[in-house]
């Protein structure tokens, strides 16, 4: 179908490098999806695409109330992009509680699309206002357009013999048109997305959204106060096919691959929570690809679940953000003596205890490492964007089966829920990797040795079924070789090390640190995790205007990568920025004895370009 | 072709471990009769696997030269469920206590009860916690003395076989360790059915809380103050087999059938089959005021949860075919940029 709506007259388009949009408005009014559509179209078009989803804890909060709102941001331009944006060159608003929470970050000159009709004064009422934020002198900062959306929705789908409610809800989809008017975006995904979703039994829904998004495009084509349009070019990105990928999709899809790449059926077991769920709606649709997944009554029946598939021969997985993990920390140990393979992937939240549930945060670097009875170290990787998360896994899984060991992954809120195109590996390229059960007894003189060790200190991985290789794994500490039960003083020192130097050996098999620009100088920004995008950013601005800075981002914090000690020394100063109170910058003080700077942000949200730029700066005058 | 299997006897299942159980322990027996039993079951040594949990019975696993994992308190349940998911071709059985399974594993045992996995979970009754020495579970009686209970246990027990009913376990028995034949063959009954296979042993702890089940245990006492459970048959009970159990409205009575007055046909006849509610009236059956019963109380039929979500699984692969990571990356809206 074409998306080329009949144009009256021709307004002139405008091309530039790169658009910040937000879209607010009320939690039940589609925000989400709307983004998510922007972000899928925008990509299609070629350019890079980054994006920042903020919504409330609550699924309906009240109506119209500042607790009620829910954002979608998107950076979408013809050069790479790796923060959602700053700030926004156009916010869309959907009513006066959407509008005075997210005004501050429109820029000078900025356009503001309201909805109209939802400025009355019990709208007003519900945002605590006493007058309209549209009367306020400040909005002349603004390109303020005033659109009564509620009402030329209503008139677009009159024909469709919807409830008056079904009506309003089409109402995105008049805002979508208008955005996608305004920024060039073709409409054919969208179009099909319309149409899949509201296939069955719901063709009028279907064809009532489809024309509110044409009446929305008609709209912004024929009124005066929108002048002209704009559009971005698509992006230089290395050759290849793309496509949109959000973090927890692509954590899953790598999860998919790690049990291919090793032979091994995925078991995956999870306890609902945010922001980690979506890894598990993910996994449940793929039962074809032989994946096993176990919703479990509780977090730690998750984790313990996902140990006996491991120790019956399978990938056992679990998921699950801050909260859980504290209450996985037993089992976690179990599986660190049982010396099984695990991965435990953690998508951090904002904290302590329940905390910001759907906000990200960078603080559970400590509870995942420290966070056990006992010495109990675990290697600990973290994803840095949603792309990344693929590969990530896979990395972890690897780790895990060659070192008998469970590993942690980190993720968050940020990059789980956020969007980038991601370049679509091939399946070919990426090897196997080997996994050997062992079919033959390691001891000719006595029962089979279960920790009988190879020389990377792993175990072997000896399976339930095999002949004349039963053993006993638990808890208590064991005998090395022989895993029988050991209370023995010299045994127990000897068990320690070995597990703290598995950990260690992790480092033989992965790479070592890269740096990003000059190899020593005035400043090394060290990041890790979702803080990824936003530091290179400020760091390449930096290094732009001329300042001795060099980024290195930390995918393995545990073991350190071998170079990195040696790096941190090639620099005068050390810059740690993290979404926590310095919980990265504890343990390379505490490691290398370098006098780390942390910059420190808790407040739910990432890292802005210009706040890591205006730090940089600090530290390089 | 013939070929000749190995006849297997207890001695191949024990494992080469010193047993580290109290002398006089009433594990001993379990043990016992369990490497007596699963010879006679005919699944190998290679194919099984015991889980345990923490406490003095989850030591069972290295006595026994099967696989086994001895994990953390109470979460037994949740590593036989994964392991049985990844590996419906195994034989599974969860050694648990009181302390294990129904306090601090409550929430798992109830949730593998009611999913019907496929593996056979045996409760160590002893009422008190053994291996912390001495405090009280909860399946201590009220009033009972113990180390955290100097005034005497306030709270009301816990009754495993009403537990069980309650999360509609699909078999449900009870035995007593003493009592090694029944025990045995409540054992072999509990490895013959598929589906969750729930036994309840009384299980004496000499050290900690020595004595009780003495009512249960003591042969000169056992036939009065237990009642054999035998499907299709009535319920009957006393040394002169003189005694039966009868429904009377919504309850149970003891009646006596000396006195010619009730007939073996008014009594309440053994149904393993019978309806939840009638199973929870058995389980409520606590001595001294009745008979409590040993044996099979519930064998019923249900699809197991390793059948159910394997065949999901498989329904999955026969409707969409295997997966394909390359088409599921391919899949939806892409875009290529040329070189």
């Amino acid at each position: 179908m074409s998306t080329q709506a009949s144009s009256t007259i021709e307004k002139p388009v405008e091309f530039v490098s790169g658009i910040t949009v937000r879209l607010v408005g009320d939690s039940g009014d589609g925000m989400q999806l709307l983004g998510q559509q922007l972000t899928n179209t925008s990509a299609l078009l070629g350019n890079d695409v980054a994006t920042f989803p903020d919504f409330p804890a609550e699924i309906r909060a009240p109506r119209g109330t500042r607790a009620g709102v829910s954002g979608f941001q998107v950076q979408f331009a013809s050069h790479e992009v790796h923060t959602p944006g700053d700030t926004l060159d156009a916010l869309v608003a959907m009513n006066p509680a959407a509008l005075v929470t997210n005004l501050a970050d429109l820029v000078k000159g900025g356009l503001l699309i309201v909805n109209d009709d939802s400025f009355e004064d019990k709208d007003l009422k519900l945002a605590k206002l006493n007058t309209s934020p549209l009367e306020d002198p400040s909005m002349e900062k603004y390109r303020l357009i005033k659109v009564p959306m509620t009402r030329l929705t209503k008139e677009a789908v009159s024909e469709f013999g919807l409830s008056t409610k079904e009506a309003d809800r089409c109402k995105n989809f008049f805002a979508m048109g208008l955005v996608y008017w305004l920024y060039g975006r073709n409409m054919d995904a969208t179009l099909r997305f319309i149409h899949g979703k509201f296939s069955a039994g719901k063709s009028a829904i279907a064809a009532a959204n489809e024309k509110a998004l044409r009446a929305g495009w008609a709209y912004g084509e024929t009124i005066e106060a929108l002048g002209q349009s704009y559009n971005v070019e698509p992006a230089k990105l290395s050759p290849g096919t793309y496509r949109n990928i959000m973090g927890n999709q692509a954590l899953a899809w790598g999860l998919l691959a790690a049990a291919q790449r090793s032979g091994k059926e995925l078991f995956y077991a999870s306890y609902p929570i945010t922001p980690a769920s979506d890894i598990l709606h993910e996994l449940a649709r793929y039962k074809n690809f032989g994946v096993c997944t176990f919703q479990a009554e509780d977090e730690i029946a998750a984790v313990c679940s996902a140990i006996g598939a491991s120790y019956g021969g399978q990938m056992g997985v679990t998921t699950s953000s801050g909260p859980g993990i504290a209450l996985k920390a037993e089992a976690m140990g179990l599986a660190l003596m049982l010396e099984l393979p695990l991965l435990v992937i953690d998508v951090q939240r904002g904290g302590p205890s329940t905390g910001l549930p759907t906000k990200t945060e960078q603080a559970d670097l400590l509870q995942v490492m420290f966070g056990r009875n006992g010495e109990a170290p675990l290697p600990v990787f973290a994803a840095r964007s949603p792309g990344d998360c693929f590969d990530i896994v896979q990395d972890a899984w690897m780790i895990a089966t060659q070192l008998m060991i469970p590993v942690v992954v980190l993720s968050d809120g940020y990059i789980a829920n956020g969007a980038e195109p991601w370049k679509i590996p091939d399946m070919t390229k990426l090897a196997p990797f080997t996994i050997r059960h062992p079919q033959e007894s390691n001891n000719p003189d006595g029962p089979f040795k279960p920790y009988l060790r190879n020389e990377l200190l792993a175990r072997p991985w000896a399976i339930p079924g095999t002949p004349g290789l039963m053993h006993r794994v638990g808890g208590i500490e064991k005998e090395d070789g022989t895993g029988n039960i050991s209370y023995d003083p010299e045994n127990h020192q000897k068990m320690v090390h070995i597990r703290a130097q598995k950990v260690a050996n992790a480092a033989k098999l992965l790479p070592p640190q890269d740096v990003e620009g000059p190899q020593s100088g005035d400043l090394l920004v060290l990041s890790w995790g979702g803080t990824y995008g936003a530091c290179l950013t400020a760091v390449q601005r930096a290094q732009a205007a001329g300042k001795s800075v060099a980024h290195a981002h930390l995918r393995y914090l545990n073991p350190f990568p071998s170079n990195l000690g040696e790096i941190l020394g090639r620099y005068k100063k050390v810059l740690i920025p993290e979404l926590n109170m310095g919980q990265l910058q504890m343990l390379i003080r505490s490691r290398y004895l370098v006098d780390a700077i942390g910059y420190n942000k808790i407040k739910g949200k990432p890292f802005t370009v210009s706040e890591l730029y205006d730090k940089i700066l600090e530290h390089t005058k | 072709m013939n070929t000749a299997l190995k006849v297997l006897k207890a001695d191949d299942f024990a494992s080469d471990q010193d047993i580290r159980w109290c002398p006089g322990c009433g594990d001993y027996s379990i043990l016992a009769q369990m490497k007596k039993v699963l010879p006679e079951i005919g699944i190998p040594p290679e194919q099984t696997v015991f889980i345990s949990g923490i406490g003095c019975s989850s030591r069972f696993p290295y006595y026994v030269n099967t696989y086994g994992v001895h994990s953390i308190h109470g979460r037994a349940p949740a590593v036989a469920t994964g392991l049985k998911l990844a590996r419906p071709d195994l034989s599974v059985w969860v050694i648990t206590g009181d302390g294990d399974s129904l306090s601090i594993g409550g929430n798992h045992f109830i949730h593998l009860l009611r999913r019907n996995v496929d593996l056979n979970i045996v409760l160590f009754n002893n009422r008190i916690y053994g291996l912390t020495k001495g405090q009280y579970s909860p399946t201590s009686v009220e009033g009972q003395i113990t180390k955290s209970t100097p005034m005497g246990v306030v709270d009301h027990p816990l009754n495993p076989i009403s537990i069980a009913i309650g999360a509609e376990a699909t078999f449900i028995a009870r035995s007593v360790d003493s009592n090694i034949k029944h025990l045995a063959t409540v054992l072999k009954r509990a490895a013959e059915h598929r589906g969750t296979s729930f036994v309840e042993v009384y299980q004496n702890c000499n050290v900690f809380n020595d004595g009780a089940f003495s009512y249960a245990q003591d042969k000169a006492t056992r036939d009065d103050t237990t009642i054999e459970l035998e499907h299709g048959k009535p319920m009957i009970f006393g040394k002169e087999k003189d005694k039966g159990i009868r429904l009377n409205g919504f309850s149970l009575e003891v009646v006596n059938l000396a006195e010619g007055k009730v007939k073996e046909d008014d009594l309440l006849f053994h149904d393993e089959q019978a309806d939840p509610a009638l199973v929870y009236l058995l389980s409520r059956m606590r001595h001294p005021q009745f008979p409590e019963p040993i044996g099979v109380f519930r064998n019923v039929v249900h699809e197991t949860f390793e059948q159910a979500v394997r065949g999901q699984i498989d329904q999955a692969v026969e409707q969409r075919g295997k997966g394909d990571l390359q088409k599921l990356f391919a899949s939806g809206d892409t875009w290529t940029v040329k070189v």
